[in-house]
């Protein structure tokens, strides 16, 4: 399911690590090295700026990582994270605009149109539906009354005009991550786009926004079995902390967030003491420093917001979730276990690469090759989110004639192995060896590396973990694993959700007629 | 797995070509700060050209030394792919691809290579693609001769095994029985037989039948029949050029001298124009295709083409994104262009991504803007966005060693010349507005597009005979189960 760079790219987040290794040449890529190429300042407003020399080509790609996800959703807006994140490609009050003064006094008018209308609309009682008709169209005209000011993706038009390149953002539970890559004579124009965006932002066209994102949800969600299937398995895990709620939005959430709470999460969370922007190659620090400095001065400062309180009470009753529908068979299952920064961190990845990475993985060679009854498993985590305690998961995929029953017996097999036996001498040795190798492919590319530095900086308030974090992959032991593996993958800590096939209601095959009414 | 908690701003699975924008007439009074920013000189870059060798055989070398991190990477690309196997063994070269990698040799099986390798954090696999096979390897610089000596073996002398073949199919199965799962991958399954027709050598797909009459004489007579074809080997990473050269002469000198490859008589009729629709319940989201019949690189107005494709359907800027999703809101997901294959036409194809009940007003939508095409002139605006988007991102087709060198592979195999990318360049360039209405009036066909919705039948509401394009045609996608007595293969 996931891609290599996804892995990867996970992978980085966790664990990964370099030290000075055996192996020839590998010199210029350590730490010691990484030191000399690697600037970084946090700025008076708190905001932190990490810059690394990369001259191989005359570009350079940007991360700006904000310490906020949908995990910071308030109660009943799900989704807004993610909102935000669209909104912060709409422009500035300097840009998309061709007359601010006038668009801001016409947006105001669109937030209270649209007040309006959802009071009348969620009235429990009483609500007077012509009314409402005259609401709405009310709406629509405030709306199109705004739109005029609107110079429409000015923003991504400047900076994919520029050479931007690869220009996107996420949303995950705990973070918000801004990116793109573009000609190395370009940085002060990037400077100028992505402080603008940071520190002034405009709820330009929020509303139509909001029916995109929609849109999005409807086809990473509901269209979507292994969407649907993730979505109630999640909110089955969690009965109390937010990565039990769906990250795209509950649509009755999403679909009513308007952009005073939108504007209300930015001034909250998009502060200095809580934002990180790493950019890497072909800039000298001695000359970009003063730009970024110069620009990103201008993001507000703020207290750092207080980190989410909930925790999520020890689960004591194992729970399984069933989806019976007309598509394939697909399984999960979850544990619940600690944070990113348990001292046992690096012994979940190794458990992951010796159940899961590759054709000698113990989950591939037991349920793929040998008694076939997957296509496709593996064991990861954390999931959905590292910074507040996540879950170990087990995905897998049914071979044909199988069932999902079948797989779940499997996996608990093998997870007993683990639990009563010591991996080999070569699993581990290999997870050690795959490990560094693997952080040290990701070094060559501008995107991956401003990804991961900003990363680290943010969680670990320091970019060298990346590479100090070999020593704890190193100090992994054999009975490390097990007692993991105990501690962990215990039934009543686990939660399972899978997809039974059912034939499709005998009603559904309308469409005899040819096409839809 | 993991992406499907995270939400990004666009859909990363639509690898578009590029954009452009309509000018909004407004101009006005507001400023342009960003327009006072310097834009000093480019740094001077000459992107590093791999060595090429060509042997007195045929077969072509490339060396790409690349001393930044201690590894060293290489691949054989071996023409002839899936589109040449038997309609009746659909599948077969997919399989070859998986089983020949876990297959191994006979001195060394695959379950045993698989563990030699992990264990150095190397890598080496091989695959069945649409036109070509290849087998690569990865591997840290210190094992970097044994590994080539392990992929050479395999590339040669390959063992294939029965129960590998039987894995194999068993993973192809699998997929086949989960085709109608995923909307997308219906609709995009779908579209293009309508454009090639269903038994193409681009559309055809395996079934369980065509799978499971595939044996190991099939892999062993595939093998026997490409490896004496065009060879393309290169390698690139932290090697001693001189070195490096010596071992890859000795391994490729001694092959027998290439075939060439066997002329290609396709046909390519292009959709029957109508709308086509799949029924699936469990959707609230309609996946809209708008096909055609697109062109291939040679074709002299592709730098022409791939303005206007910027302009309809690249990026933010672009009249469909403008369009659905900015102003009406009806999409996250859309865009679209004419594409270009390297050695056959590909498809025009615009997709929108849209909830049920606005199919009809979405897909009107989208085929205004293909319409518009030819109805709407394009402007000196739109041209000069168009070939900004273009050029000033056109360093990011180089800007990796290994980039480079993948092009100058690909350019190599289809026979181009080794500087197309800058004869592309200079084409772009010159590309006038008046060069944009001409390949418009030239490429599109509103007439002549085929219309495929996946969706939910009993949510689309107006229907689809709301579009007034004829008759709408339900796409049977059954999918066929193998022999009279229904046996899993």
């Amino acid at each position: 399911m996931q891609s290599r760079v996804f892995s990867w790219f996970w992978k980085g987040l966790l664990a990964l690590t370099l030290a000075a290794t055996a192996w020839g040449g590998a010199q210029a890529q350590d730490l010691k090295s990484f030191e000399q190429k690697i600037t970084t300042k946090v700025l008076p407003n708190g905001l932190t700026v990490v810059i690394c020399e990369r001259p191989e080509a005359p570009v350079f790609s940007f991360s700006t990582f904000i310490d906020a996800g949908d995990v910071n959703d308030p109660a009943g807006d799900s989704g807004l994270a993610h909102m935000f994140e669209h909104l912060a490609f709409k422009g500035t009050s300097e840009i998309g605009t061709n007359n601010y003064e006038a668009e801001k006094a016409a947006l105001a008018k669109v937030e209270a149109a649209n007040n309006a209308y959802e009071a009348e609309y969620l009235k429990s009682v009483g609500r007077d539906e012509a009314k409402l008709a005259d609401l709405k169209k009310a709406f629509k005209a405030a709306e199109a009354d705004a739109h005029q000011y609107v110079v429409p993706n000015q923003f991504t038009d400047v900076a994919e005009r520029n050479g931007a390149t690869g220009v996107n953002a996420f949303t995950a539970m705990d973070e918000t991550v801004y990116f793109w890559s573009m000609p190395q004579n370009r940085l002060e124009l990037w400077a100028w786009l992505e402080s603008g965006r940071l520190s002034d932002v405009v709820p330009r066209e929020f509303y139509k926004e909001r029916d995109v994102v929609m849109e999005e949800r409807r086809m990473r969600t509901d269209s979507s079995p292994p969407g649907r299937l993730i979505e109630q398995f999640l909110a089955t895990a969690y009965v109390a902390h937010n990565y039990g709620r769906s990250g795209i939005g509950w649509p009755s959430e999403v679909g009513q967030i308007n952009a005073t709470e939108a504007m209300d999460f930015h001034k909250k969370y998009y502060v200095g003491s809580n934002i990180v922007v790493s950019v890497v190659g072909d800039i000298k620090a001695s000359e970009a420093l003063p730009i970024l400095e110069r620009y990103f001065s201008k993001v507000p400062a703020g207290p750092k917001p207080a980190d989410m309180t909930t925790v999520e009470p020890k689960q004591f009753a194992e729970k399984t979730v069933v989806i019976r529908e007309a598509t394939q068979p697909m399984f999960v299952e979850g544990y619940h276990r600690p944070d990113f920064r348990d001292p046992d961190e690096a012994v979940y990845d190794a458990i992951s690469d010796i159940l899961s990475n590759g054709r000698v993985s113990r989950l591939y060679r037991s349920l793929v090759r040998d008694q076939q009854i997957a296509v496709e498993v593996e064991g990861f985590s954390p999931f959905p989110g590292d910074k507040y305690p996540g879950l170990y998961c087990f995905f897998a995929i049914p071979a044909p004639q199988h069932t999902t029953a079948d797989v779940a017996t499997a996996i608990h097999t093998e997870i007993d192995k683990l639990r009563n036996a010591d991996v080999t001498d070569d699993e581990l040795a290999m997870f050690k060896t795959r490990t560094r190798a693997d952080l040290l492919r990701g070094l060559a590319d501008n995107q991956g590396l401003a990804n991961q530095l900003a990363q680290y900086q943010s969680r670990y308030g320091d970019w060298r973990e990346l590479f100090l974090q070999l020593d704890k992959v190193d100090k992994v032991t054999k009975a490390d694993i097990r007692r993991v593996a105990n501690k962990v993958f215990q039934p009543s800590n686990r939660t399972s959700a899978w997809i039974e096939t059912v034939a499709p209601p005998k009603a559904a095959n309308a469409q005899k007629d040819g096409g839809a009414q | 797995m993991k992406s499907l908690s995270r939400c990004t701003l666009a859909p990363a699975a639509l690898a578009f070509a590029a954009l452009a924008v309509l000018v909004m007439p407004l101009a006005g009074q507001q400023a342009k700060p960003w327009e006072s920013i310097p834009t000093p000189k480019l740094h001077d870059f000459k992107p590093q050209q791999p060595k090429r060798i060509q042997l007195k055989n045929g077969i072509i070398l490339f060396l790409q030394e690349d001393h930044e991190l201690p590894f060293v990477s290489g691949s054989i690309l071996i023409p002839g792919g899936a589109r040449d196997e038997d309609l009746a063994k659909t599948g077969l070269v997919e399989l070859y691809g998986q089983a020949w990698r876990t297959s191994g040799t006979a001195k060394l099986n695959g379950d045993a290579l698989d563990d030699l390798l992990e264990a150095k954090a190397a890598h080496i696999e091989t695959e069945g693609g649409a036109d070509s096979t290849s087998v690569g390897w990865d591997s840290l610089k210190g094992d970097a001769d044994q590994v080539f000596g392990l992929a050479l073996d395999l590339f040669l002398h390959p063992k294939f095994n029965p129960e590998k073949l039987q894995l194999a199919q068993q993973q192809l199965a699998a997929g086949i029985v989960r085709r109608n799962d995923d909307e997308g991958e219906i609709a995009q399954r779908e579209s293009a037989k309508l454009v090639y027709g269903t038994n193409s050598p681009y559309t055809r797909q395996a079934e369980l039948a065509t799978i499971s009459a595939v044996t190991i004489a099939d892999l062993n007579a595939w093998h026997d029949r490409t490896i004496g074809g065009k060879l393309i080997v290169a390698v690139s990473g932290d090697f001693d050029p001189a070195a490096m050269e010596a071992k890859l002469r000795a391994a490729f000198e001694p092959l027998p001298t290439v075939k060439p490859a066997p002329a290609r008589h396709d046909v390519f009729a292009g959709p029957k124009p109508g709308v086509s629709f799949i029924n699936k319940e469990d959707v609230n989201q309609s996946h809209i295709e708008i096909v055609g019949l697109g062109t291939d690189r040679r074709n002299p107005d592709i730098p022409a083409l791939a303005v206007m494709n910027e302009i309809l359907g690249g990026g933010f800027a672009s009249r469909l994104f403008q369009k659905v999703r900015t102003e009406l809101g009806l999409a996250y997901a859309v865009g679209g262009g004419l594409g270009f294959a390297y050695d056959h036409p590909a498809t025009f194809r615009v997709m929108a991504m849209t909830k049920s009940a606005s199919t009809v007003d979405a897909t009107k939508a989208a085929l205004a803007e293909i319409s518009g095409l030819t109805s709407r002139p394009f402007t000196e605006d739109e041209l000069a966005r168009a070939k900004d988007n273009i050029l000033n991102s056109f360093l990011f087709r180089y800007d990796s060693r290994e980039k480079v060198l993948s092009a100058r592979v690909r350019l190599e195999y289809y026979g181009y010349p080794a500087d197309y990318l800058e004869t592309y360049k200079a084409g772009l360039e010159k590309v006038t507005v008046g060069d944009l209405n001409a390949v418009a009036k030239k490429y599109i066909h509103p007439d002549h597009l085929g219309v495929l919705v996946v969706g939910n039948g009993s949510e689309i509401k107006p229907g689809l005979d709301e579009l007034k394009l004829g008759p709408v045609q339900n796409v049977d996608i059954t999918i066929p189960q193998p022999g009279a007595d229904g046996k899993k293969p």
